[in-house]
């Protein structure tokens, strides 16, 4: 058992694991995001619960964090092992006979969606802890000493998408996400030994995954930049 | 037919290596690729070159020794099939055609054309084996009952040839096809849990120290396989390891 990591096998059936959970982590903040078109005031209550609820805080949060910086590390681990397997490239190689764009640039697509979250932190999440751990305004208020001024979260999320060339970034970033997802998704499962009768439909789902998650953080980008005065 | 032939030239292990172009003529369709290889070499002989060296035995796809990398593809562009069994319709007129031998750490080129596959033969004496009594009581195998779709599916493992196409067709220069079927052919049977904990475990670490590359699950190897080998047989083989390194 002690051993596992340092296998080949082992190292890819960690790498699934935190795809899993992050892929369980991407549906849950869809979810809530989607609320910010559908119902903006329990986005602003559902928000300032994730934001101050312990458990989330202080508990979940790292785990995700971890979480993150465990499949990228170990995607740029394989990446450089897989490199080391192979010393002289092939001088005519047809990848695309055999298997898909998506499969042949996970790399690509996960280098991608990096830059993508640095950009994310840099617009939501530095700010919010800068606002709840530096100013130590834990309230969620629009004016922190009236109580009638309301949440900031929608607020701040529609101030995020007035600029155009940061809505077309989103768009890009969850373009490389879909890619990246309709490989990542079934390839999780195969690594974690799921090869069986229910692996069709599981594509078929992954599919609907792949593409219905971007696609709809795709709409709330949008929804925000054309439902504002520029 | 007439074509255009680049082929990896390479004199030894020490050797560089280059491509070097080979003009040939009146090729027959209906000539299988290694005997239009044969008629090359006949001509090079003729000048007092050197042939170009390359693997080949059974010329009937069963033993797996044809392993060359042809446009862009292991065992060239059509699926189920070994280089021997390819055949010059496949190409056209006036084509080039790009010859070069599988591409991977493990797999160093001897010469030419020729790979050192024996990283593949450490690995199944690894594990890829089980002990029976061969001194005159062995049991006959047929008087174990075994249910028919794991009897159909360990022998679907077992048609691995272990031609490597799997390795070479894989961005990563992953042999997990081929072990995953090694441990697959046996894992399914009730002959081979005996064994099952130390094979699996002793035949991932043989992989790994033999240099190959992780799967990244593109199934490139289960495409290429001349002999249709499953996807299903690495995600056994994952199951079987995961199994084993929790029971050791």
């Amino acid at each position: 058992m002690s051993g596992i990591l340092n296998s080949s096998i082992g190292r890819k059936f960690a790498m699934a694991l935190s795809a899993l959970f992050l892929m369980v982590f991407l549906l849950q903040h869809f979810s809530i995001n989607i609320l910010s078109v559908l119902a903006p005031e329990t986005f602003n209550v559902v928000s300032h619960f994730m934001g101050t609820f312990w458990v989330i805080q202080y508990l979940l949060q790292p785990v995700l964090i971890i979480g993150v910086i465990f499949h990228f590390v170990m995607g740029f681990v394989l990446e450089i092992r897989n490199n080391k397997a192979r010393q002289i490239s092939y001088a005519k190689n047809n990848g695309g006979a055999n298997s898909t764009w998506m499969s042949r640039n996970m790399i690509w697509s996960g280098l991608s969606i990096l830059a993508f979250i640095c950009l994310h932190f840099y617009d939501f999440w530095f700010p919010e802890i800068n606002t709840k751990f530096i100013v130590g305004d834990m309230s969620g208020l629009i004016d922190p000493n009236n109580a009638e001024s309301g949440y900031r979260y929608y607020e701040e999320l529609q101030h995020k998408f007035v600029d155009a060339w940061r809505v077309v970034l989103y768009v890009i970033s969850f373009v490389f996400l879909a890619l990246h997802l309709l490989h990542g998704f079934n390839s999780a499962f195969q690594s974690v030994g799921a090869n069986n009768k229910y692996t069709k439909g599981l594509k078929g789902f992954s599919k609907i995954y792949a593409i219905g998650i971007p696609l709809g953080f795709v709409f709330i980008a949008l929804f925000h930049f054309f439902n504002q005065a520029h | 037919m007439d074509l255009k032939l680049k082929i990896w030239r390479q004199k030894n292990a020490n050797d560089k290596g280059k491509m070097v172009d080979y003009p040939i003529s009146n090729v027959s369709p209906d000539m299988s690729f290694l005997e239009m290889l044969d008629v090359l070499n006949n001509e090079l002989i003729e000048k007092g070159e050197a042939p170009v060296s390359f693997d080949h035995d059974c010329r009937e796809g069963i033993c797996g020794s044809c392993s060359l990398y042809i446009n862009g593809e292991a065992h060239g562009p059509d699926r189920l099939i070994t280089t021997c069994q390819l055949h010059m319709r496949t190409f056209k007129d006036g084509e080039t055609i790009t010859i070069e031998p599988w591409r991977a750490k493990a797999f160093p080129v001897i010469k030419d054309l020729v790979v050192d596959r024996t990283a593949f033969d450490r690995i199944q004496h690894a594990g890829g084996f089980i002990s029976v009594n061969t001194s005159g009581n062995t049991i006959d195998a047929n008087a174990i009952p075994i249910n028919k779709a794991d009897a159909d599916n360990a022998f679907m493992a077992a048609t691995c040839i272990g031609c490597g196409a799997c390795v070479a067709s894989c961005k990563n220069s992953s042999a997990m096809l081929f072990v995953g079927a090694k441990v697959s052919q046996f894992a399914l049977l009730p002959q081979g849990q005996v064994e099952a904990t130390d094979r699996v475990l002793n035949m991932v670490k043989q992989m790994d120290e033999e240099g190959f590359g992780n799967c990244t699950n593109t199934g490139a190897c289960e495409v290429e396989c001349p002999k249709g080998i499953s996807l299903e047989n690495i995600a056994r083989m994952n199951r079987e390891y995961l199994s084993a390194s929790l029971k050791g």
